[in-house]
Order: structure tokens, then sequence, then C-alpha cells
């Protein structure tokens, strides 16, 4: 009988984060279907009219939808790949520092900007790249001609992919450093011995033992192939660079919360989930394949 | 043996110096701008040392008080948040730690978090919930659709697994159900997984503004991310979309760079606070998170 008291305390300890999860994350699922109706607030969503898949026909045909799917592929591979590749160069170059007070330091300070916001972030860049801002006084200075960046469809992109790489960069390098602290120093002896230089080494030992992490890595960030970087856009973005730099959800955000649309803002945002699952599901069983890795 | 530091060690270092100085400088540059006058900071003489050394952002920030509202707004925000993020998933991590045979309907458990962790209504519908539960304006909006962090439940399960089930079973023998088990025997031992979620989950309830911007209307109700950002983009989209470049960059000439900066220093002090503990733990954090064996 003490199995089935255990059995109960369990179900009681699960029970109110349960109610919760069903409140704030099953019923929005409920709420999907508006994105097959007509949605009248005032008729709600057992009183408003079908419409099969007509909002998604609608929106085939909005040319800003296109944009906005090209901006957050672009934006979001972009992030993706300078996010493995520069982390893994911090990493791989710190570990040649020998002086272990400077590299504990370095190390310290690059994973500050992970922990800041993006609102006080956003309001930093905007000085940086304003008109009369850091950036442009440097440019002036080297007889260049001031560049409103932030508005400019050249270099918005290029601006969000880099300050969202340096934001990350640091915290990223936690789980290569913590890789290569764990290579046999036998490995490096070895290789010395063999004649091996700096670049040998890196090449051939310290690259090599990171493949798994950085394979890992790649393949968990596939499940964020459609998330462009909501906080950090939507902070930095203005109409004239919604060409750019509009993505699916500072879109999703225009039309359901500021146009009222709520019909085409959870279509959108539908697409956005139904995706977003399936690369997540399959970067999962990727992982597991590759490098048996299963978060639960 | 100690090797003589050759010219790449120097190429290296420096190389990774100025990548380590990038990382300070939008702050030093926040807070130079927060100690500079008005005129400098606005045509751009500022960038790492104050020029026209004052305090006069500082002493107007004191004076305003929708600051400081929202500064309590935010703390209470993170107290109230983070508690309920700890107290859900240190319990609901314990059943779940379980194997099937241990309780049998952990799976079903397990397969609805995860679920959710992978798929969600999006953001129209989730906001519609909160319109119709009345949580608009609340507190409860900003504390409770995240409450359960489903992720930080994993990590932390993950860890409860790793206790040895020898002291478990010696509880048993002396008569200990699951509760004691979880209050005297799991926490205890998983204080520093505790404290890697807590200080996570304190990160995230400081920084968050999107859900303050949605869900709270009056001003004074607002958390500190969701009052500042409302400061720098005064200009609308609606109202940017009908001027032309050279209105917009007059309009932001003007905003008050000064008092900005003075404020989004203030905000991030917490952070700055408890960055030592953050260092401490988040290596753990990540580790256990990303690269678990």
């Amino acid at each position: 009988m003490r199995n089935r008291k255990d059995q109960i305390s369990y179900h009681i300890m699960l029970l109110p984060g349960m109610v919760l999860v069903a409140i704030f994350s099953l019923l929005p699922m409920v709420g999907i279907v508006m994105a097959f109706q007509k949605y009248m607030p005032a008729k709600g969503i057992f009183g408003s009219e079908w419409v099969g898949l007509k909002n998604f026909e609608i929106l085939m045909k909005y040319p800003d939808v296109r944009n906005v799917i090209i901006n957050t592929l672009v934006i979001a591979i972009a992030k993706l790949v300078l996010g493995i590749i520069v982390p893994v160069v911090f990493a791989v170059l710190l570990n040649e520092v020998r002086n272990a007070g400077l590299k504990r330091t370095m190390q310290t300070i690059v994973y500050l900007p992970y922990f800041l916001s993006w609102v006080i972030l956003a309001m930093m860049f905007q000085n940086m790249f304003s008109y009369t801002g850091m950036i442009n006084q440097l440019v002036t200075a080297f007889g260049g001609e001031p560049v409103m960046y932030l508005i400019s469809n050249t270099y918005f992109r290029p601006i969000i992919i880099l300050t969202d790489v340096w934001k990350n960069f640091g915290y990223s390098a936690v789980i290569y450093l913590a890789t290569i602290t764990g290579i046999d120093p036998q490995l490096y002896e070895a290789g010395e011995i063999d004649g091996a230089n700096r670049w040998d080494k890196m090449i051939h030992i310290t690259l090599p033992a990171l493949k798994g992490t950085i394979v890992l890595m790649s393949t968990l960030a596939l499940g964020n192939i459609l998330n462009a970087g909501f906080d950090q856009i939507f902070n930095m973005y203005s109409p004239l660079v919604y060409e750019t730099g509009d993505i699916i959800d500072t879109y999703v955000y225009r039309m359901g919360l500021e146009k009222l649309q709520y019909s085409m803002g959870t279509a959108v945002g539908l697409f956005k989930s139904v995706v977003s699952f399936v690369l997540i599901v399959s970067s999962y069983k990727l992982a597991d394949k590759f490098a048996g890795y299963r978060i639960f | 043996m100690k090797r003589k530091l050759n010219v790449v060690d120097y190429i290296i270092i420096i190389f990774l110096l100025l990548l380590t100085f990038s990382c300070l400088v939008p702050i030093l540059n926040t807070l130079a701008m927060s100690f500079s006058d008005k005129t400098s900071a606005a045509l751009g003489k500022v960038t790492f040392l104050p020029v026209n050394f004052t305090t006069a952002a500082y002493q107007e920030m004191f004076q305003d008080n929708r600051f400081f509202t929202a500064f309590g707004v935010s703390v209470f925000r993170v107290l109230l948040g983070t508690s309920l993020n700890l107290i859900f998933s240190i319990f609901m991590a314990y059943p779940l730690s379980k194997s099937k045979k241990e309780f049998g309907c952990r799976n079903i458990y397990m397969w609805i978090l995860v679920f959710t962790m992978m798929f969600n209504g999006g953001l129209v519908p989730t906001f519609l919930v909160i319109n119709q539960l009345q949580l608009i304006d609340t507190i409860w909006a900003l504390v409770l659709p995240g409450a359960v962090n489903v992720f930080n439940t994993i990590i932390l399960m993950n860890f409860y697994k790793g206790i040895p089930s020898a002291l478990e079973e010696a509880a048993r023998v002396d008569g200990a159900g699951p509760w004691t088990i979880l209050l005297r025997v799991i926490i205890p031992l998983a204080k520093p997984s505790i404290a890697t979620i807590a200080l996570f989950a304190i990160v995230n309830h400081w920084n968050a503004f999107f859900d303050g911007k949605i869900y709270i209307n009056t001003p004074a109700k607002q958390p500190l991310q969701t009052y500042i950002q409302a400061l720098t983009v005064q200009l609308s989209p609606q109202a940017m979309a009908n001027m032309t470049p050279d209105e917009i960059i007059r309009k932001m000439e003007v905003s008050n760079i000064t008092f900005n900066s003075a404020k989004a220093f203030v905000s991030m002090i917490p952070i700055l606070a408890i960055y030592p503990f953050l260092q401490k733990y988040f290596v753990t954090g990540i580790v256990m998170g990303a690269v678990k064996e």
C-alpha cells in the first residue's frame, strides 16, 4: 500500500504546475483554430465564421510575407553559422594564452553582454550607430561620409547579425572551453615530440577534439532557424528597414497586436510553430543519432 | 619548461584583448554618456570618458518617480517570478526523476511537458487567453505564463537522477515518504543546481520587456525594461512611416541621450551585482544543460 501513497504524492507534486501548463500552454493551442476562421472578438472562437485555408491563401499573396520569411532565414542562418565559428575561434585562441590570470580576466569579461537585455543594448547601439555616434566619428575621422546605419537597408542586417554574435560569443565559448580543458595534455606532449608546431596542434588535436561539440551545437541550433531574434530586432528596427529587417516574429506582433488582425497573426504564428516543431524534433533526433545526446 | 612568448603569442593576445575590450565598449560608452553634458553627448563627442563631467543626468533621474516605480515593479517581479519558477521546478522535477516502474504516469507527464517546450500556440492566442483570464494589467500576467519552465525542470530532473539511490533508500528504511525525502534529502543535495536555475530566472525576469509592454497598460505598473524601452522608442513605427529620413534624424537628435544612458546604467547594476555568482554557477549550468553525457 506504500506504493499507492507514493504515487498519489507524485501526482500532487506535479498537479499545480500541470494546471498552469494547461492554461498557459495548451489552451492557446486551442486558439490556433482562429487561423482557420474569420475571427471576430465579439463572437469568440465558437461563433466566428470558418474560412478554411483562406487566410493562408491571402497571406501567400502579400509581398511582405515572402520578404519576411527570407529576412528571417537569412538573419537566423547567418547568426547560426557565425554563432558557432566565432566562439570556437575564440576558445581555441584563448587556449593558447599561457598567463592564467589574463585568460580568466578575458573570459570573465566576454560573457558579460550575454546577461544584458536587448532593451539596454539596443539603446547603446542606437547611440553608437547614430548620425553623430561613435562609429560615424570614426568614419569621418578617416575621411568617410557619415551614414545612418540603423535606417539603411544595406547596413541593417549586418549590424543585427554582428551585434548578436558579439552578445553571445563569450557565453557560447564556455562549452567549447570546457571541452578543450578535457583534452588529455599527453596528446599535446606526444605531438610536440613528433615535431608538431602550434598550428599543427590546433588543427590536429584541438579542433578534432571539438568536433563532437560543434556538431552537437549546430544540430541543436537548427531548431532555431525561424527565430531570428525578436527582442533584438524589435528594439533596433524601424519602418525604414522593414525591407531587410522585418522577421516573422515582428510581423506577427504588428499584424496581431497592433493591427488587431487576430486571424492573420495566428496564421503566420501557426506557420512558424509548425515548421519550428518539425525542425526541433528532427534536430533532437539528429543529435541523438550523431552525438548520443538526449535531453531527457 | 617555460616557453618564451613569440610574435604569434603577442598577435593572439592583442586580438583577444581587442575582442574582450569590445565587450566593454557599449557599457563604458553608456557610463561616459551618462556623466557628460547633453550637448557633447548629442554631438557624438563622448566615447569612453565623460566630456564636461556632470551628474545632471543622475540628479534628473533621482527626481523621476516613474523610474523608481518601475524599478520597484521589476524587483517585485523578480522575487515573485523567481520563487514561482523555483517552487514548480523543484517539486515537478522530483516525480519526473523517477523511473516508469516507480511512477507509472511519469512518461505521460513528460511528453506533455516536452511537447509544450517544442510547440506553442503563438503570440496572438496566448495574448487572448491572458486577456480572457483578466490578467491584463496585473503582475500575474508577467509571472504566471512562464512559471513552469520546462527546460529548467529537466535540468533539475537530470540532477536528481544523479543522486545515489542508496541515500533515498536509507531514508525510506527510516520511514520517510516522498515529501520528506524531497525536502530533507534531495533539496539539500541539489542546492548548487537550484542556485543555477535561480540565477537564470532572476536574469530572465529582470531583462524581460515584451510581456510588460503587451500585458501591462498602466504606466505605474510597468517593469523597468518596459519603461526604458518606451523611452528609447519615442517614435512609434506608424509615426515614423510618414516622416522623411531628415525628420527622423532631427527627432532622434533631440532625444535625451544622457538621461536615458543614466537609466540604462542603473538598470544594469543588479545584473552586475549578481555577476560574480552568475559566473560561479552558470558554467555548470550550461554544461549541465548542453553536454549531458
